[in-house]
């Protein structure tokens, strides 16, 4: 009892997991993202809006540094992750990756069982013993409501399940490798209706133990989930707040006319 | 107006012709062969290394070449892929497949490509002459490597492109160092890597101005690497220089084996290309 009430309180100590600080970056000749800074709260789901090709997902990848693989990227600033400035040469990208669990805009299983799937990364990461991956593998399968459609095949290829379940299974690979923080980028766009409902009641309940960020284009799915809000414009950050005070009543003329849907 | 029907059934005339023209010839081909080749065919020409005079008529067969061809080639593939996988990983993910120096890699391995065999054949020498190696299996089979290299690197390398940059996003952002993504990328590409094998196979076992003076020939079944090796292309021509018909015969039936061989290579590998591009979709 003693325990998780200072654990509570160290968490609550603790400065938001991911601080932005004058975040610039270019690719090619082209400025993507103008002067970044934001800090996105913790325990909370902060959706990214904003019209296609203004930056959110580039602001996204650039949280886990999965810009690297890009050619022509330059990339200044700070992007703090728990007060460490990731990048920082010296870091060690894989720590910093590991720390933050992505979705993306379809799943993408790793051509491996269903099992493996989600074994893949605590594996990679030095897990060895057969039982404790078999109870990493039901928890996290279980975390995100797939154990029961799944138990009885588990060593089937993962590209067997629904497009749905498949994206509940690369949330649960994700989660398997304990990050802090969830990505999600447009992590529902591929999906049908029920299933899309699935994944939002996911990060619903999640965000009780990870912190989440989300780029979407959709306003209802902001409006839906999102207890935050940042508005991304041509590359600039217009207004960030609470949700219902940037969906409701936004102080920008821009976030008014892209609330209303003036702006596409 | 009637200048316009007439263009029309014209050229529609010349794409018939030219059509008829190419299944035509590589009927007539193989046509050809069996009809010269099949009289000649039997058992001890598939499980027999020549007898004494074989090359004037006497018993025998062509499992000298056969075997030999099947080593060179598949030698040459194993060692070639060994090669090749590295640098078609280095190109897509260690450099990004975009960059400048991926793209002059490629165009290099384009040229490579282009490079007659004869060339690689006399390349191949060289490298024998400057170690000391006489005509064997080894050098044939350095000589075919060679060769195989830049099929390999393009043909993996166009695989590996294929695999959306999200499933390599995928590992990424599990903790994954690039080269265990990279193992996960060819996991998902294994059927594209067996059909660059089945490709380079082929082409390696045809070929005949790359082992002409590396491999040497024998009428043993090569027992080491050190050991002169027999091929199928160079069995074809010593036979059918033969002014005896009989061993003509057999140079017919052998060009046969060769084109089955390599028939059904082309067959599995175009399987395999279906079944690859099938799992994308």
């Amino acid at each position: 009892m003693y325990q998780e009430v200072l654990q509570t309180e160290s968490v609550v100590a603790k400065k938001t997991h991911i601080s932005v600080k004058g975040l610039n970056v270019h690719i090619g000749s082209q400025h993507i993202l103008k002067d970044i800074s934001i800090d996105i709260p913790d325990k909370k789901v902060t959706s990214i809006i904003g019209p296609s090709g203004c930056g959110k997902t580039t602001l996204l990848k650039t949280f886990n540094r999965l810009l690297d693989n890009s050619s022509d990227v330059k990339i200044t600033g700070k992007v703090l992750v728990d007060g460490e400035n990731i990048y920082d040469p010296n870091i060690e990208v894989t720590r910093i990756r590991k720390k933050m669990g992505l979705l993306s805009q379809r799943p993408y299983p790793l051509p491996m069982s269903v099992y493996e799937n989600v074994a893949y990364g605590p594996r990679i990461h030095g897990t060895r013993k057969k039982a404790l991956l078999d109870a990493l593998v039901e928890r996290q399968l279980r975390a995100t409501g797939l154990w029961e459609e799944v138990k009885d095949r588990l060593n089937a290829p993962a590209t067997r399940l629904s497009i749905g379940q498949q994206q509940r299974l690369c949330l649960a690979r994700g989660l398997a490798v304990n990050p802090e923080i969830i990505l999600g980028d447009e992590s529902t766009s591929a999906l049908d209706p029920v299933s899309t409902r699935i994944i939002e009641d996911l990060f619903m309940k999640l965000k009780e133990k990870y912190s989440i960020v989300l780029v979407t284009h959709i306003l209802r799915q902001a409006a839906r989930i999102s207890d935050y809000i940042i508005f991304v414009y041509m590359g600039k950050i217009i207004e960030a707040g609470p949700a219902e005070q940037i969906l409701q009543d936004p102080k920008e003329e821009l976030t008014r006319q892209y609330v209303k849907g003036y702006i596409t | 107006m009637r200048r316009r029907k007439f263009e029309e059934l014209f050229f529609r005339g010349l794409m018939l012709l030219a059509t008829v023209i190419i299944s035509g010839s590589l009927f007539l081909i193989v046509g050809t062969i069996f009809y010269k080749g099949a009289p000649y065919m039997n058992l001890d020409m598939i499980t027999k290394t020549p007898g004494g005079g074989f090359y004037i008529g006497k018993a025998g067969g062509i499992l000298n070449a056969i075997i030999g061809s099947l080593y060179i080639a598949g030698g040459a593939t194993v060692s070639g892929l060994l090669i090749s996988v590295p640098v078609a990983i280095f190109i897509n993910m260690y450099i990004n497949g975009k960059t400048f120096l991926a793209n002059t890699l490629r165009m290099a391995y384009d040229v490579l490509f282009g490079i007659p065999s004869i060339v690689y054949g006399a390349f191949g020498f060289l490298i024998m002459v400057y170690f000391g190696l006489r005509a064997s299996l080894l050098g044939g089979i350095i000589a075919v490597t060679l060769l195989v290299i830049p099929i390999l690197v393009r043909t993996l390398d166009e695989v590996i492109r294929t695999v959306p940059s999200e499933l390599g996003d995928a590992t990424l952002s599990l903790g994954a160092t690039r080269w265990e993504t990279a193992k996960v990328i060819l996991r998902q590409v294994r059927p594209g890597i067996f059909t660059a094998l089945l490709l380079s196979f082929g082409r390696a076992i045809g070929d005949v101005a790359s082992v002409l003076f590396t491999a040497g020939f024998s009428d043993n079944i090569p027992a080491s690497l050190h050991e002169p090796a027999a091929s199928l292309p160079l069995a074809i021509f010593f036979q059918l220089s033969s002014p005896v018909a009989e061993v003509q015969g057999r140079g017919y039936a052998s060009a046969l084996v060769l084109t089955i061989i390599v028939l059904f290579i082309t067959i599995l590998s175009e399987i395999c290309i279906r079944k690859f591009y099938k799992q994308k979709a």
